[in-house]
C-alpha cells in the first residue's frame, strides 16, 4: 500500500492513471483538469490535509471518498479558490484558483454539502439569479428544471420543496453555463435510488459530453461503474488513488464463490486444498484471492462433476474503502 | 447586469418577500404620523411654518428609529450567510466579495431609502399641504431631512457589515449591533455631557465641536438643526450656528467618511476571512 500523501512532487500513481487514459486514445482527456502538489491546509493547530499530492485528467469523473472531516470538503474550497492553502500548489483548469477571476468560475459548476437556498424564493426565481451571477440568459433556464425533474415545481418555494428537491434545484444550478468542471459534494444525499439513478444518467451524459467531474459520497457502492478513478482521504492524506480496478488490486481483497452442486464432498476433494464450507445441503461458499478464481473454476470444469451453478462476488467498493479506511495515517498529527 | 447589481436586486427582493420594506415604512410612517400631528398642537398660533417644527421633531425621531432599523437590517448581512452555509455557493459564482459586501450594501440602502422617502415623505406631505402649512425653504429642508436620514441609514447599515464581516454568528452580530446603537444613540451624548459637566463647561470650544464629530448621529442632528434659517429657530439652536465650527457641507462629508471608512473596513476583513 502506497501513501502518497508522503511522497513528492507527483504520485508514481497518476502517471499510471494517465498513460491508462492516454492509452484509451480518448482525445479530450489530453490535459490535466486539477493538478494538486504538496497542499497542506492547516486551521490554527488541526492539520485539515497534510500534504495532499494527486493530478486529474481532463473528462474523467473522479469519487472522492472519505469521513466526515477527513478533508474532502476543505479539498473542494481549495479547488475553487475559497481558501488558501498554507502550503503547496493547485492548478484547476490551467490556473491558480486563488487568484483567478471570474472567467474560471464561470467554467464551474459547483454543488456545496447539504445546499440551501432562499426559502422565499421560487425554484425558477433561484435559478434565475443564479444564471444572472453567471452572466447567462435567465429566461432560459426551465430546461434546466426540466433535466432534473423539478419543472412541476418550478413556481413553488423552496420553503416547501422536500430534500430530494433542494438537492435536485442544487444540481440544476451546478449545471447553469454549461460547466467545464463539476465538484459536487455529497450530491446524492436525500435522494431516494429512482431519483439518484437518473442524477447517474445526467452525470453519465456530462461525461460523455468531456466535462471532468469530481463528488464525494458516502453511498459508495452506487458509484461502482460510474467513475473512472476514486480517492480516499483519511485525517487529511491520501491512503488510495487510482481508478476503481487499481484499487481492488491493491487492496488484494479476496473473491467469494458459491457453487452449487449435487455432491459438494466431491468439489471439496477437487478442491484440494481450498477451505470451503458447506453453507447449504447442496451449496458450498469459499473465498479466495483473485488470482486462484480461473484455477478454481478450470478445476471444477476439467473434474468433470456436475456443478449446477457459480456465483461469483468480487469485493464491492465498500469493501474496498473499508479496507483503506482502516489504514492508519502516516505519521500522528500533532 | 453586473454581479454587483445582481446582489443588491436579490437583496431589495428578500427584503419585500420577507416583509421588511413593508414593516420598516409602516413603523417609520406611524411614528413620523404621529410625532407630527399629537406634537404639533403646541405651535398653535405662532405663526412658525408647521413644517419646519416636522423637520425638528423628525430629526429627533430619525437619530432614535434609523440607526435601530439598519442595523436590525444589515448585521447578519455575511455572518448570516455563512452560518446558513449560502455563502459558500454565492462565492463560488464569478463575484467577488467586495463585491458580495457592496452590492449587499447597496440593495440595503435602497430599502432604507423606501422607508425612509415613502414614511416620512407622507407625514410631510400631510402637514405641508394643510393650508399655511409651508414655505419653500421648509420644503428644502424636509428634503435634506429625508435625503440625511438615508445618508445616517447607510452610515450604520456600512457599521452593521463592519460587525457582520467579524462577527462568528449571527447572535453575536446582533449583541454587538445593539451595543452600537446603545453607544451611539444614548451613551456616546451622555459621555460628552458627563465631560461639560465635570469640566464645569470650561472644556475648550476648538475641541468640543470635533468631538461631537465622532458620532454620526450627532452630526446628522447638527446638520440639520443648523442648515436652515427657520429649523433652527425651533430647535433652538439658532445661537449655536452663528459659532459653528463646520459648515453643511463640512457636515454632510463627515457623514459621508462614517459611510466610507466602515464599508472598506468591512470588505478587508471579509476580504481576508476564512470560510
Amino acid at each position: 500500500m502506497k501513501t502518497l500523501g508522503d511522497e513528492s512532487p507527483r504520485p508514481p500513481l497518476f502517471f499510471q492513471s494517465l498513460e491508462l487514459f492516454y492509452g484509451w486514445g480518448i482525445t479530450i482527456m489530453n490535459q490535466t483538469a486539477l493538478a494538486v502538489e504538496a497542499v497542506v491546509k492547516t486551521y490554527g493547530n488541526h492539520h485539515a490535509l497534510n500534504g495532499v499530492n494527486f493530478a486529474v485528467p481532463a473528462g474523467v469523473c473522479m469519487a472522492l471518498l472519505g469521513h466526515n472531516g477527513a478533508g474532502k470538503t476543505t479539498l473542494m474550497k481549495l479547488l475553487l479558490g475559497l481558501t488558501r492553502p498554507t502550503s503547496g500548489q493547485i492548478t484547476v483548469l490551467g490556473t491558480n484558483p486563488a487568484l483567478a477571476g471570474p472567467e474560471f468560475r464561470r467554467q464551474i459548476g459547483f454543488l456545496p454539502e447539504n445546499v440551501i437556498f432562499h426559502a422565499e424564493l421560487t425554484g425558477e426565481e433561484t435559478l434565475k439569479h443564479y444564471a444572472r451571477l453567471k452572466g447567462e440568459n435567465p429566461n432560459r433556464q426551465n430546461e434546466l428544471l426540466e433535466r432534473v425533474g423539478l419543472a412541476h415545481a418550478a413556481r413553488r418555494r423552496v420553503k416547501g420543496y422536500s430534500k430530494g428537491m433542494r438537492q435536485r434545484l442544487g444540481l440544476a444550478q451546478a449545471l447553469l453555463g454549461q460547466p467545464r468542471l463539476l465538484m459536487l459534494d455529497e450530491p446524492t444525499t436525500g435522494l431516494d435510488p429512482m431519483l439518484r439513478h437518473e442524477f447517474y444518467q445526467v452525470i453519465q451524459e456530462l461525461r460523455s459530453a468531456g466535462v471532468t467531474i469530481l463528488l464525494s459520497s458516502h453511498v459508495l457502492t452506487e458509484l461502482e461503474a460510474r467513475t473512472d478513478l476514486a480517492m480516499i482521504l483519511e485525517h487529511g492524506r491520501i491512503t488510495a488513488f487510482g481508478t476503481l480496478d487499481e484499487l481492488r488490486r491493491e487492496a488484494a481483497l479476496p473473491v467469494r464463490l458459491r457453487i452449487r452442486a449435487s455432491d459438494p464432498e466431491q468439489v471439496m476433494t477437487a478442491l484440494n486444498g481450498i477451505t470451503a464450507r458447506q453453507t447449504a445441503p447442496e451449496e458450498l461458499e469459499l473465498t479466495a484471492a483473485v488470482e486462484e478464481k480461473m484455477t478454481i473454476l478450470r478445476t471444477l470444469m476439467a473434474s468433470g462433476i456436475d456443478v449446477s451453478d457459480i456465483e461469483i462476488q468480487l469485493p464491492t467498493l465498500d469493501h474496498v474503502y473499508a479496507h483503506f479506511g482502516r489504514e492508519k495515517p502516516a505519521k500522528e498529527e500533532k | 447586469m453586473t454581479p454587483l447589481l445582481v446582489i443588491a436586486d436579490k437583496e431589495i427582493r428578500d427584503a419585500l418577500r420577507n416583509r421588511w420594506v413593508i414593516s420598516a415604512t409602516l413603523l417609520m410612517a406611524g411614528l413620523a404620523f404621529s410625532l407630527t400631528f399629537l406634537g404639533s398642537a403646541p405651535t398653535g398660533d405662532l405663526g412658525a411654518s408647521r413644517l419646519a417644527v416636522t423637520v425638528v421633531s423628525l430629526s429627533s425621531l430619525t437619530i432614535f428609529l434609523v440607526p435601530l432599523i439598519a442595523l436590525m437590517l444589515a448585521h447578519d448581512a455575511l455572518v448570516g450567510e455563512m452560518e446558513r452555509g449560502t455563502l459558500l455557493l454565492l462565492l463560488a459564482y464569478p463575484v467577488t466579495r467586495s463585491q458580495v459586501v457592496l452590492g449587499k450594501f447597496m440593495g440595503q440602502i435602497v430599502v432604507m431609502a423606501i422607508a425612509t422617502v415613502v414614511g416620512y415623505g407622507a407625514a410631510g406631505l400631510a402637514v405641508g399641504l394643510q393650508g399655511e402649512g409651508a414655505d419653500p425653504q421648509s420644503w428644502h429642508a424636509f428634503g435634506a431631512l429625508i435625503a440625511s436620514a438615508v445618508l445616517l441609514g447607510a452610515v450604520f447599515i456600512a457599521l452593521a457589515h463592519l460587525v457582520s464581516a467579524v462577527a462568528r454568528e449571527r447572535g453575536g452580530a446582533a449583541g454587538v449591533a445593539i451595543g452600537l446603537w446603545l453607544l451611539f444613540v444614548v451613551l456616546y451624548d451622555m459621555g460628552l455631557l458627563g465631560i461639560l459637566v465635570a469640566t464645569k463647561g470650561q472644556i475648550h470650544e476648538k475641541i468640543f465641536p470635533w468631538l461631537l464629530l465622532g458620532n454620526p448621529t450627532d452630526i446628522f442632528r447638527l446638520y440639520n438643526l443648523t442648515a436652515f434659517e427657520n429649523t433652527r429657530t425651533f430647535s433652538g439652536l439658532a445661537g449655536l450656528s452663528g459659532q459653528m465650527e463646520f459648515s453643511p457641507t463640512w457636515l454632510l462629508s463627515a457623514l459621508f467618511a462614517w459611510v466610507v471608512v466602515p464599508l472598506g473596513a468591512a470588505m478587508v476583513v471579509f476580504k481576508r476571512r476564512e470560510l
